[in-house]
């Protein structure tokens, strides 16, 4: 068992942190890397790209939404519970180097896989710029821990309600159209890391993107987590989870991602059905 | 009542093959219960009763792990079933497993010679495999080995498939202190993601992974070697004096066609291990879902695309076709999996190439174009070349397509291990008598080194490499 030693409810209890103690995954793991859950014997195996590793404490942290049947059940686990399987560290690290001026943009959960890249990044001697934006300041998570690693941090809104209102790719032009970038980071939502690719496009500037598809084995077993990058196809469980933005795949990528959409919508009727009787 | 060890010579000869009674298919193809229901005990004795003691056993070299075929055949016949059990385990670990998934017809099967003659089916040997290895499970009956004191040298085996198995089985006999590291949740490896529950239980797997603990194997499982630790650290750090690596071929090919990516079409990897592994056969008990598919077309035509093809008819598919461009002929896959599988319903769409997967609007899988075949000259696998008949496009409608035209080296281990030198293929270039590697201390054996071949080759190179790795550790 993979003990949970700490845990945070976030954005409105729609996201949780786990740290979960699991010491020689920490003591491999590099940032961008991640790692597969299984909560029970029924339970399926859900890819988790890490938010935090601390060596000293043998743990690694994950911070995840909850959008179906298998991360309700995960968000019930407890202080002092445990995950029956983890497996990591999975996927090449990111390609951490000094490269001058570093935007990083998260979207939503993306803030969490994000927020180990911008430490290094900024560790390495980058200049870094965070944009984060969600929904409404409610649903913004990792804000003070951004900031504490970026050496500026800007919030966009969708409702104005905190930062710029708008999404993050407005203020990402107008940071492009201001100075000179040399590497854009982009974690989020697959429209997100879409849109953010199609305008650092635009400006000639490489960016790279952490892709969460489907996968089971995450050790370049199954194939179900292959994505199309320029005209090949890649799994992203050995050769990503990080890929060149402007090459990627992205609608083909969203396709593959509903595959199972309506078996997602039984497991959670079925479990709701649970809960009632 | 009839006694077989009473038959003369010539009553003996006499006996018809005993064939083993199986489900009926058409009822068979809806569930995952095992296929086959084995002998009865009377059944094994007249089957077994048709070896004629050969003084040149043709069918003991045909094994890869050399059993000592026409000895435990006897004493089935004499109903010495506890001798017979102990004789099969001096040659194989996995006898259940053999039993049922070696391809018997071309090896001990093939070159015995009661099947030599004119009309004459050869003794079934797999068969009284699978019969002594189910009844010694049946009876509780185990492998009474006398283990040595320890020698207080550590094997760190990767991979729990049937070489690792294998390895860490004949190490454990010798008093070496072995530890698996398997990176699924569970052990097995091929014999529980790959072969399904219908062509063997899940319970027998278990058994047996069973029986290594019961010998004092320990297997440490969510572990990546090559990930969470590498092989240089268990050598160093971890304080292992050999390595047996028995990863497995696990890289998926592809066909490199348009529209691979759609949803609906999977690798078989995929498709198997969602359902034998993660028994997405079980959704919603079981969280991990599967497409069951309407129509299901099938790409390629070994024994994985037969499994495939009967784990979708189990499914509920409403009708499941293999594609494949040369005929039956051709087929890797032996013939009673064709056999099983066309019995089942599953039809065949030989002759026939996939050109393009083409997709509705959703980005979902609504068929392939296809082209017949015919065939030409020889090609360098000494199989006739299907060349494509010129306008022969057609549509063939489907909503999942499975595709199994074999699997690669998985690079994961070897990219992160220095000093291990490949082949062109990518898999692990191994001593073929001692599956010695080039790297010290690393012996390998499988898949990974074999390509892909059978579980009891694998089996056979684990067993070489477990005594040329006793043999090194007893000079340490």
């Amino acid at each position: 068992m993979y003990k949970i030693v700490k845990k945070e409810m976030m954005a409105h209890n729609s996201v949780v942190l786990n740290e979960i103690e699991a010491p020689q995954i920490s003591k491999k793991a590099k940032p961008g890397q991640f790692i597969i859950l299984k909560v029970n014997e029924t339970g399926e195996r859900i890819p988790l790209t890490m938010a935090n590793v601390d060596k000293k404490r043998g743990t690694i942290t994950i911070i995840y939404m909850i959008v179906g049947k298998s991360t309700k059940n995960f968000s019930m686990l407890e202080v002092g519970d445990g995950y029956q399987d983890c497996v990591g560290p999975l996927g090449q690290p990111t390609n951490i180097k000094k490269k001058g001026t570093v935007v990083c943009v998260g979207g939503g959960t993306g803030a969490a896989v994000l927020h180990p890249i911008t430490k290094g990044m900024s560790e390495a001697g980058n200049r870094v710029i965070t944009i984060l934006g969600a929904r409404n300041r409610e649903y913004l998570i990792l804000e003070k821990e951004m900031e504490k690693v970026s050496n500026e941090l800007r919030i966009c809104t969708d409702d104005g309600s905190k930062g710029r209102h708008g999404f993050v790719t407005d203020e990402l032009r107008e940071i492009l159209e201001n100075e000179k970038v040399d590497e854009v980071v982009a974690i989020g939502p697959v429209p997100m890391m879409k849109f953010v690719s199609l305008l650092t496009k635009e400006f000639n500037v490489s960016t790279t993107v952490s892709l969460n598809p489907i996968m089971i084995d995450g050790t370049g077993m199954c194939g179900g987590c292959r994505v199309t990058i320029g005209n090949e196809t890649k799994f992203a469980c050995v050769d990503g989870p990080e890929f060149d933005g402007h090459k990627v795949d992205y609608d083909s990528l969203m396709r593959r991602q509903n595959t199972y959409k309506y078996e997602e919508e039984q497991a959670c009727d079925c479990m709701n059905d649970k809960d009632l009787r | 009542m009839i006694n077989v060890r009473n038959f003369t010579k010539k009553e003996r000869r006499a006996i018809p093959r005993q064939e083993m009674t199986e489900r009926h298919p058409k009822q068979r193809a809806k569930y995952f219960d095992e296929v086959t229901l084995g002998y009865s005990l009377k059944e094994a004795q007249f089957e077994a009763a048709r070896c004629i003691q050969c003084k040149d056993p043709a069918c003991i070299k045909g094994c890869p792990v050399g059993i000592d075929i026409p000895s435990f055949l006897e004493m089935i016949v004499d109903n010495k079933l506890n001798d017979a059990i102990d004789k099969v385990w001096e040659s194989t670990a996995l006898p259940a497993v053999c039993g049922r998934v070696c391809p018997q017809e071309m090896q001990c099967e093939q070159v015995c010679v009661v099947g030599m003659k004119n009309g004459r089916d050869p003794v079934g040997i797999g068969n009284l495999e699978m019969f002594i290895a189910d009844w010694a499970r049946a009876h509780n009956i185990k492998n009474r080995v006398e283990i040595p004191p320890s020698s207080g040298k550590k094997v760190a085996v990767v991979g729990s498939g049937p070489a690792g198995i294998t390895v860490a089985g004949d190490l454990a006999k010798k008093g070496h202190d072995v530890t698996i590291f398997e990176a699924f949740h569970k052990a097995g490896g091929v014999l529980l993601y790959g072969i399904p529950e219908f062509r063997l239980s899940k319970e027998i797997v278990e058994h047996e992974i069973q029986q290594l603990l019961e010998l004092g194997v320990k297997i440490e499982y969510n572990w990546v070697v090559g990930r969470t630790v590498d092989v240089d650290e268990l050598l160093e750090e971890k304080g292992f004096n050999a390595v047996f690596i028995g990863v497995g071929a696990g890289l998926p090919n592809f066909l490199n066609i348009p529209g691979e990516d759609l949803s609906g079409v999977f690798s078989a990897n995929e498709y198997l291990t969602r359902a034998n592994l993660m028994r997405a056969f079980d959704f919603p008990q079981y969280d991990t879902p599967i497409i069951a598919g309407k129509n299901v077309a099938v790409l390629g035509a070994g024994n994985v695309a037969m499994d495939s093809a009967r784990t979708a008819l189990r499914l509920g598919a409403k009708s499941v076709k293999i594609v494949y461009r040369r005929t039956r002929d051709e087929s890797p896959a032996r013939h009673i999996e064709l056999h099983h599988a066309e019995q089942e319903g599953v039809e065949f769409e030989f002759l026939t190439s996939p050109l393009e997967f083409i997709g509705s609007s959703d980005g979902k899988l609504a068929g392939i174009s296809c082209e017949r075949m015919e065939l030409g000259e020889a090609d360098e696998s000494g199989r006739r070349r299907p060349i494509a008949i010129k306008d022969s496009q057609f549509f063939l409608d489907c909503d999942l397509a499975i595709i199994s035209i074999g699997t690669q080296a998985n690079p994961l281990l070897t990219n992160t291990t220095d000093g291990l030198e490949l082949n062109k293929f990518g898999n692990i270039k191994a001593d073929p008598k001692t599956g010695k590697t080039t790297k010290d201390g690393v012996w390998a054996g499988g898949d990974i080194t074999l390509g892909q071949a059978t579980v009891i080759l694998a089996m056979g190179t684990g067993r070489d490499a477990a005594k040329s790795i006793d043999k090194y550790l007893s000079t340490k």
